[in-house]
């Protein structure tokens, strides 16, 4: 069991998500950063779709009510047990009544606690993932709070005390600010100026970005970059506005500024999405500290089932190393 | 003479010294604070973190201005412990 001493700026349980309600509004939820997550609980010898805790900004301050095996990927807080430094993305044993404190990141945004067995609170739905606006997932259904305390699972392997991944595989938070995204659904919506200016503007993370969504700012009109048209039946006044649809996860939503709708973003509605995010570079993007800059690079859809492949292989790999 | 510390942001967002615009500001340079008080918020991700000092102290300066955009490390207060 872990007892929250401190919960740090935003901490939830987290896992790879909550799927098959998208239809009905349900979005799926779990580790904003799904490379730093997985390789978090390879680490300590637990499957990807363990829950971890995700850590934003500055992390809570943690004890372990009995011995364990525990990895922090992502942002680095520089960690801590029991006031000893402890390295992060390695596998790191700690004893029954030991303390981990985190201090605040300076590159990147979120950090991912692995526990082995994972934190086992009640899956809803399937998932363990906290969802926060509806109050449903990981404890309570809500960010966690001091005094909260957090079951874990039974020990699945042992002996991966010390394990840690090579330098090449630990990202460069800040150093890439490309991301890449796939045109459309609704990118007939803007004009070719329009489309170029959205593609050449340098977007700033604004202090509101989260799980929900990452908003952008610049000084950009955004009405003035969609062709003008009398809006058909059933589609809003405004000219960013369509007739209602689905929205991808991933997907930048023109409401005002561009918004990429998160993994607890509402699931469709009337605001044209003029391109995606791939899934690699929504855990890119979820590193992005406010005030950072980002740009959109196109890519077709080969090219991004392409990034999908190597992405997924690389962590295939990272869990043979670490899991056998 | 007593060596000042400082208080620094844990986060980016943007600082505040007033819990509500039209309220007066939590503290004033020169005021005693206790341990735990809140002298100031940064708000980010449409929630807002408590600036409070470590430990029973008189305020100096303010090194970041109301609403204005922080980084995690920058200062937002110099204090004198007591």
């Amino acid at each position: 069991m872990l007892r929250i001493v401190e919960p740090g700026l935003s901490t939830t349980v987290q896992d790879t998500g909550r799927y098959g309600h998208y239809h009905i509004g349900m979005p799926p939820s779990g580790a904003v950063d799904q490379y730093a997550h997985r390789v978090a609980n390879f680490l300590v010898g637990n499957e990807a779709d363990a829950a971890t805790l995700e850590l934003t900004y500055t992390g809570p301050e943690v004890v372990f009510e009995e011995e364990g095996l525990v990895a922090v990927c992502g942002a680095d807080m520089d960690p801590s047990l029991d006031g000893e430094p402890v390295p992060t993305w390695t596998a790191v044993r700690v004893a029954a009544g030991q303390t981990l404190s985190f201090e605040f990141a300076t590159e990147g945004a979120r950090a991912y606690l692995a526990v082995d067995g994972g934190i086992d609170t009640e899956p809803v739905m399937g998932s363990r993932a906290t969802y926060t606006l509806i109050g449903v997932g990981g404890h309570e259904g809500r960010e966690l709070e001091a005094g909260d305390e957090l079951p874990t699972g039974a020990t699945e392997a042992d002996g991966l005390e010390g394990n840690s991944v090579d330098a090449a595989h630990v990202p460069d938070y800040g150093a890439e600010t490309s991301i890449r995204v796939v045109m459309g659904l609704c990118d007939y919506r803007l004009t070719e100026d329009g489309k170029e200016t959205l593609l050449d503007t340098e977007w700033t993370v604004s202090n509101e970005a989260d799980r929900v969504g990452y908003r952008l700012d610049a000084d950009v009109d955004i009405q003035g970059l969609f062709v003008e048209r009398e809006q058909p039946f059933g589609a809003g006044t405004d000219l960013t506005n369509v007739v209602d649809l689905g929205y991808p996860v991933g997907s930048i939503q023109m409401a005002g500024q561009p918004i990429v709708l998160m993994r607890d973003a509402v699931t469709g509605g009337g605001y044209a999405t003029v391109g995606t995010v791939i899934s690699p570079d929504r855990s890119t993007l979820a590193q992005g500290r406010s005030h950072e800059t980002v740009t959109f690079e196109p890519v077709s859809v080969e090219e991004a089932l392409t990034a999908r492949e190597d992405w997924t292989a690389r962590l295939d790999r990272l869990r043979e190393e670490l899991l056998g | 003479m007593t060596s000042e510390e400082t208080i620094d942001a844990p986060m980016p967002g943007v600082f505040y010294r007033r819990p509500d615009p039209d309220e007066p500001v939590f503290v004033e340079e020169g005021d005693d604070v206790s341990a735990g008080e809140t002298v100031g918020l940064i708000g980010v991700m449409k929630t807002f973190h408590d600036i409070e000092p470590g430990t029973d102290c008189v305020v100096t300066s303010f090194e970041a201005d109301n609403e204005t955009e922080v980084e995690a490390g920058d200062t937002l207060v110099t204090v004198e412990p007591e």
